[in-house]
């Protein structure tokens, strides 16, 4: 698919949109189980993704990602920046100018190997891995409108975080106590999967 | 080639500046010491800019030893050293210890002249195993 200069404005502008939009929601699930700048955090990142988007858009796609990922690290200021910011640059680095619906399944596999190690986690800690990884396995299924599928298949493993206990970062110096709430890291990345998604389903 | 240098990370400035005056008072001048603290805004946070600038200010040919306090400040520290000149990223680690404990240690070790992997260890025996 040719991801052209006005789609790739439209996702920055939806991704970003999306997470600050969202901002006072990420806090409060933050303030409930890690330190309570998540939305915060994520929202000073997005707004400096934001103030560099005419030369964004304007980079072909593979360069466009790295370059909001280093902003990210850059910008966030918490654990958020270096999670987030390996899985733009990673997803930067994997893609092709011009992917197909196998170059992102491969990419983004890639880019979350990146984010497992980087955070040294994986699958059931309670974390952002936790909606990524649901929606890697529903892209690789190859499943006929699987695409189509993600924002409610991110959604709901997002929501799945709930009874999960913390064994990763601030949250899991709470133990049990983080169980019950939904990840913050986890509900802004079913956020972000929704914005791409959708972007991409209207610019088709 | 000098001493092995100390790099103190916390989510807060005033802790960071707080744990390098315990360093310099304890352990002396003859390490070279850099601390940052807070968001690249301001408020409560850490900055990969400010990490890779605090390495800069304690390098040493011998490497340099970093003290984190909480997840995001480890996490940004080891971005940091990612991000540093080939040349450079296999002289830097993040101790896995205490931010404070482990600055004064490290440091008193670096002070003796250690190597960057004896100051490392002599830090993470301090963490519960």
């Amino acid at each position: 698919m040719d991801i052209t200069e006005a789609t790739r404005r439209a996702l920055i502008e939806r991704v970003a949109g999306s997470v600050i939009l969202h901002a006072d929601e990420l806090t409060s699930l933050d303030q409930a189980i890690g330190d309570g700048d998540h939305g915060i955090n994520m929202k000073r990142g997005f707004e400096a993704v934001l103030t560099d988007l005419d030369r964004l858009a304007a980079m072909p796609l593979p360069e466009a990602l790295q370059a909001v990922g280093m902003t990210l690290v850059m910008k966030i200021g918490g654990a958020s920046g270096p999670l987030y910011g390996t899985l733009f640059m990673e997803l930067g680095k994997s893609l092709p100018d011009v992917p197909g619906f196998a170059d992102v399944t491969i990419a983004f596999e890639a880019a979350i190997a990146a984010v497992k190690r980087r955070g040294k986690s994986d699958a059931g800690c309670k974390t952002m891995l936790d909606v990524l990884i649901p929606v890697l396995e529903t892209l690789k299924s190859g499943q006929p409108g699987s695409a189509g599928r993600l924002p409610a298949v991110a959604a709901a493993a997002a929501e799945a975080t709930r009874p999960m206990k913390a064994v990763r970062g601030r949250a899991s110096f709470l133990g049990d106590r983080s169980i019950g709430h939904v990840d913050p890291g986890a509900r802004s990345s079913a956020l972000m999967i929704s914005a791409i998604c959708k972007t991409l389903e209207a610019a088709a | 080639m000098g001493n092995v240098g100390i790099v103190i990370v916390s989510h807060s400035p005033d802790v960071a500046r707080g744990t390098a005056d315990m360093v310099r008072q304890m352990v002396g001048e003859e390490v070279p010491l850099a601390w940052c603290g807070g968001a690249s805004e301001g408020g409560l946070g850490s900055s990969v800019e400010a990490i890779a600038a605090a390495i800069d200010r304690a390098w040493s040919e011998k490497g340099v030893a970093i003290l984190v306090d909480l997840g995001g400040a480890e996490l940004n520290s080891e971005m940091a050293v990612e991000l540093l000149p080939h040349e450079r990223r296999g002289k830097v680690v993040v101790c896995n210890a205490p931010i404070v404990e482990g600055a004064v240690i490290a440091a008193t070790e670096a002070s003796g002249g250690a190597s960057l992997d004896e100051v490392r260890r002599t830090a993470e025996e301090l963490s519960p195993a």
